[in-house]
């Protein structure tokens, strides 16, 4: 750690003008014209339909709106006119790279809101599926990068050989691939058998490897870091007053991980460290998710050492049919794009009253302009692959 | 972590006509709210962020709350011409009656707010609107909070409050010309569904076609088959 570390940039400051979280506004020179380029929604960087209307003064940018909405399901109404349990499999399809954490955070949510209980054991094996998710989307986000940078396949397919591996385990225990549907109110839908448990070791086993050998082959490349050090720069006062979180918020320095902070789950029993950047930039950004991935593994290797005996579901657990007290709760994960939160309010029905989703990668894309400002076009590109998103996620 | 009551307290302080009202929650989560005077919003959030150090707005959200027709029962006592023993006499009596009244709706932005600095939370505290339909103004905080700015965009899509002062107020995730607001209540569906013919159309018609065929076929066998053997011939 270094003393950047210790900026104190949520002291309070009152002399700052009033508009100094609004994106700067730079001038193009002299009187060029600028031109308007539509960026999406069918670009390839773009991970989906998502549009960037960017004015450009030769290569400069000099505005960039995100236009969102392409993949606008209504998601939130959907949830509203079904019961709690119906939601649980749509989840899934929020941030579908990452369907186990976007369970764990409605279960933790509706959780709070009846106030039950979960057995040990199923919050050892939440975590051991949290994070053999985060080690998947890190690597895949690492990958898609990458890929985005130039370097056409090679990191992306040492990547996705790694994710097929932890995806091949959430198949033989949830039965799907991606949409896994597998957490309930109270605990997990199935127990983990003693093989699954055998073969989950083994992956971990072999993903120290596989960090080291990403590690080798990336972190040093000349072009990987004349492309990244330096662009994308986020301030941390910023990214804290944007509501970025997550890795991004981490790179930009800033310790806040919610595992630590709230301890939800069982995992202020485990050690592992936050990493945090020092240069606030895309490589930060490439390196944090990189060592919150070691960091992953060492969860892994304690939960998988100390998971107890015993059921994954609490005897007295209401699954289907149930109608909780009205009020409201507001429950919330560190899902590997960010805070992921539920808000749910109950009138005493069987259905949520109100049935709301923090989507993680949509806060994280509004400094996006922030950071763009005054880059190249092309770094746009680095820039948004760095912040991580899936657009089932920010569209909803 | 300071409670409600300590916020309440802290707010009323330092800006005494803020308004501030403590909003139960009787669900086990126990996450009680604020419920703050649209009016000193502003200044109470500027106040949060500055001195209470609750740097980081996580959650911006929009409930509707809808006209609801209560029923509520009323002791009333009013003057009753009874006739006792033949005599008409005039007496006050107190019944009970059913009134039934309607309670005007609202719509409501709920905002969750945390603090990075000294790492609590979360401090929940509501605004709500006159009305649902012509005063739907709400001051906008994305001036304090950035993160506001598209949460506010899609409060302001989807539920239609409109925030004041928000820097650039446009739909989010429907398109610019839609005209309604779909996470309300009483959204109804545009029936603007337009028929197109399709490859499918065809198979359904010989299908279709082709079972009323079957069905003539059957209709002739079965007087050869007599009555008792109608469950067979519907079998194939």
């Amino acid at each position: 750690m270094t003393a950047t570390h210790k900026l104190v940039a949520f002291e309070s400051d009152k002399t700052r003008p009033d508009d100094w979280n609004r994106p700067q506004v730079i001038e193009p020179d002299g009187d060029a014209e600028l031109l308007e380029v539509a960026m999406g929604p069918h670009h390839p960087s773009t991970h989906g339909v998502f549009r960037m209307d960017v004015a450009l003064d030769g290569e400069r940018v000099i505005r960039l709106k995100p236009v969102f909405g392409y993949l606008h399901r209504n998601h939130e109404k959907i949830a509203e006119g079904i019961s709690y349990l119906g939601s649980m499999p749509f989840t899934d399809r929020l941030d579908y790279v990452c369907p186990l954490t976007n369970n764990w955070a409605y279960a933790l949510a509706v959780e709070k809101l009846t106030g039950q209980a979960v057995p040990e054991r199923a919050e050892y094996l939440r975590v051991i599926l949290g994070e053999l998710t985060r080690v998947q989307n890190h690597a895949s986000s690492i990958g898609f990068l990458i890929q985005e940078m130039g370097a056409s396949g090679t990191p992306l397919m040492y990547a996705f050989r790694e994710r097929e591996k932890i995806l091949d385990l959430f198949e033989e225990l949830t039965g799907a691939r991606m949409m896994c549907n597998y957490m309930r109110f109270g605990g997990c839908r199935v127990d983990a058998t003693a093989g699954w448990l055998a073969a989950t070791r083994k992956v971990v086993e072999g993903l120290p490897g596989f960090t080291e050998e990403i590690e080798r082959l990336l972190c040093s490349n000349e072009i990987l870091m004349a492309r990244t050090q330096g662009v994308g720069i986020l301030r941390p006062d910023l990214a804290v007053n944007a509501g970025v979180t997550g890795p991004m918020l981490r790179a930009s320095g800033v310790n806040y991980d919610i595992r630590k902070v709230d301890g939800y789950g069982v995992y202020n029993r485990f050690n592992f460290r936050v990493p945090l950047g020092d240069h606030w930039d895309v490589y930060d950004r490439f390196m944090i998710r990189l060592l919150e991935m070691r960091e992953s593994i060492k969860i892994l290797e304690q939960a998988l050492k100390d998971i107890p005996a015993g059921p994954v579901m609490d005897s007295k657990a209401k699954i289907r049919g149930f109608r909780p007290k009205p009020g409201e709760a507001y429950g919330r994960i560190e899902s590997p794009k960010g805070e992921l939160g539920f808000y749910l309010i109950s009138d005493g029905g069987p259905n949520p009253y109100r049935y709301r989703v923090r989507p993680p990668s949509l806060m994280n894309l509004t400094v996006l302009e922030d950071m763009a400002i005054g880059q190249n076009v092309a770094d746009v590109v680095l820039i948004f692959g760095s912040v991580d998103i899936v657009l089932g996620e920010v569209d909803r | 972590m300071m409670t409600v009551e300590e916020i309440k307290a802290a707010i009323e302080a330092a800006l005494p006509d803020a308004g501030v009202e403590i909003v139960c929650n009787p669900s086990v989560s126990g996450q009680h709210s604020l419920r703050l005077a649209p009016a000193q919003a502003v200044a109470v959030a500027k106040f949060l962020r500055d001195d209470l150090l609750f740097d980081y707005l996580s959650n911006v959200t929009g409930v509707d709350w809808p006209d609801k027709e209560v029923a509520e029962k009323v002791r009333v006592t009013r003057p009753v011409t009874k006739t006792v023993d033949g005599v008409e006499t005039t007496v006050e009596e107190t019944v009970e009656e059913t009134r039934k009244r309607v309670a005007p709706g609202c719509l409501e932005a709920v905002y969750h707010l945390y603090s990075v600095a000294q790492k609590q939370g979360p401090v929940v505290f509501r605004l709500k609107t006159v009305n649902r339909t012509d005063q739907v103004e709400l001051p906008s905080l994305t001036p304090i909070w950035r993160s506001a700015e598209f949460q506010e965009r899609e409060i302001f899509d989807l539920f239609g409050i409109v925030f004041t002062g928000h820097p650039d107020l446009r739909r989010l995730l429907m398109w610019d010309g839609f005209k309604d607001h779909p996470m309300r209540r009483d959204y109804v569906e545009p029936d603007d569904f337009e028929y197109e013919p399709t490859a499918h159309d065809q198979v359904l018609a010989r299908a279709l076609a082709h079972q009323a065929a079957s069905r003539t076929a059957q209709e002739a066998a079965a007087p050869a088959l007599g009555a008792g053997q109608e469950g067979t011939g519907a079998s194939q």
